[in-house]
């Protein structure tokens, strides 16, 4: 069995150490909200995780133009683990603000432009893949996914902006008063700490997930390599 | 050299030797700009003389239009007041639908038959052949709009012969064709072909979607073209970001 590089290791357990550092912050140090109450400590990893969202994609996108300048296979990889991990951590972001919103909005979802953006960007995560596996020239592959995560990288923020500029003309008026106003609050320093905190932490998670998954990757390849060479 | 025939008897040659005063013809070499056009001038006129010839990706299109139109009759409750909220809705989901018909078929027709090899071949900018089905897939859609207007102001004694709205058709169809033939580019080269097309296109084009929806109601609801105004800049926008990108990766998508 191939060993894991000594780099990967040590950052396992930094991984480790600073989510288990950020869940007592955010249990245990940052204040309980006024109104909110305790349910308001999800806001801390759920930021968090559509930051990893968020980040996935835009790595994805650069990775995916220098692989379409150089061709170079590895960007690829890097590209298709990028997506994954945003693709799930995007997936907990909805989750979990739509467990937060059910006791504050007093809805599961409404469809305000963040939540509305975030399920169309989920949706192009789902498609990228779909259009990879489709596809079986592995050459082919990873241009096609490339050129898709360009395209769709481009296209959130203009449907942000669309879907905003929607919504401010046209108030949503199902789920009672205008979303963006229940559910704002001022941070404490302390607050504040914890979330920059959690901030962190998840960007030291996404890329230890990112270096696994890249070395999974490459150790498929070459598994693929030599289930050929036994072929011959 | 002239081999003896075995009689010994040297051949005279048949045809008779004529002097021509032939100037040499002057080599007529294009320069870059007017070979694109003339490649992407070229590729929409196959595909407009091929679709005369058959006319079965335009009735197709027509049809399957025109029935969405008939099943939102059922679907939703289409009385008088209603009507003129959800008429921008109706008209955008029936050419969102019919346009990933044409774009599926089009590209199709290129696989299939092999031309796209033939093209690729050919010693032309790759993204000349790109405007060119752009183009034809433009002329087509915009086909369908000239038919399904008509008829749904028939249908529905609305009068949706409005230049405003005509612009918004423009402006939205350049946007929705732009992304959806390089993607159906991409899609018929994969196992899952037809249904791929709508999954990879529609979250990408909802800007022109609900920029489009808001423009065409915003025109036939009369607003004050202040309020119509965002929308078109946002439609213009989109056009311009997403034919540029599109141009620029659409060697990546057809290269063997």
């Amino acid at each position: 069995m191939v060993k894991q590089p000594r780099g990967l290791t040590i950052l396992n357990y930094v991984t480790l150490g600073l989510m288990v550092l950020a869940t007592a912050m955010v249990f245990l140090y940052a204040p309980e909200e006024a109104v909110m109450g305790q349910v308001q400590r999800v806001f801390y990893f759920h930021v968090s995780s559509a930051w990893v969202g968020m980040l996935g994609f835009i790595v994805a996108a650069v990775t995916s133009v220098i692989f379409l300048r150089t061709g170079d296979h590895k960007w690829d990889l890097v590209s298709l683990g990028a997506i994954e991990i945003g693709m799930i951590f995007s997936f907990i972001t909805i989750v979990s603000g739509s467990i937060w919103a059910r006791p504050i909005w007093n809805a599961w979802w409404t469809w305000d432009p963040r939540l509305t953006t975030a399920t169309i960007m989920e949706l192009i995560y789902a498609a990228y893949l779909m259009l990879r596996q489709g596809v079986d020239d592995p050459e082919r592959k990873a241009r096609f996914g490339s050129v898709y995560a360009i395209i769709g990288v481009i296209s959130v923020p203009l449907t942000f902006f669309s879907i905003r500029f929607l919504r401010t003309i046209h108030p949503v008026v199902f789920g009672g008063a205008d979303p963006n106003a229940t559910g704002n609050f001022d941070m404490t320093p302390k607050m504040l700490q914890t979330f920059m905190f959690s901030l962190l932490t998840f960007s030291v998670l996404f890329a230890d997930l990112l270096w696994h998954r890249i070395r999974l990757g490459k150790l498929a390849d070459r598994v693929e390599t030599l289930k050929l060479k036994i072929s011959q | 050299m002239k081999a003896p025939n075995p009689l010994g008897q040297e051949l005279k040659p048949q045809v008779p030797v004529v002097e021509l005063d032939i100037q040499p013809v002057e080599r007529v070499t294009l320069s870059p700009v007017s070979a694109f056009f003339r490649t992407m001038i070229a590729v929409l006129w196959k595909d407009l003389a091929a679709e005369r010839r058959s006319r079965e990706m335009l009735s197709a299109m027509l049809v399957f239009a025109l029935l969405v139109i008939l099943i939102f009759n059922f679907a939703l409750e289409l009385d008088a007041t209603a009507q003129a909220d959800v008429t921008s809705g109706v008209l955008w989901v029936t050419f969102a639908f019919a346009g990933t018909l044409g774009l599926n078929r089009s590209m199709a027709i290129e696989k299939d038959r092999g031309c796209l090899d033939g093209l690729l071949l050919a010693p032309v900018d790759r993204s000349a052949i790109y405007f060119g089905k752009v183009l034809g897939n433009l002329v087509f859609i915009w086909i369908v709009a000239a038919i399904v207007l008509p008829v749904y102001s028939v249908l529905y004694n609305m009068n949706l012969f409005n230049p405003g709205l005509l612009l918004v058709i423009l402006l939205g169809s350049v946007g929705y064709v732009a992304v959806g033939t390089l993607l159906s580019a991409m899609s018929v080269q994969t196992r899952t072909r037809d249904v791929l097309l709508p999954i990879l296109l529609f979250p990408v084009v909802i800007p022109v979607l609900v920029a489009a929806v808001k423009a065409s109601s915003g025109y036939l609801q009369g607003l004050e073209f202040s309020d119509i105004q965002p929308w078109l800049n946002l439609l213009v926008v989109y056009d311009v970001i997403f034919t540029a990108v599109a141009f620029m990766v659409f060697d990546y998508v057809v290269e063997e």
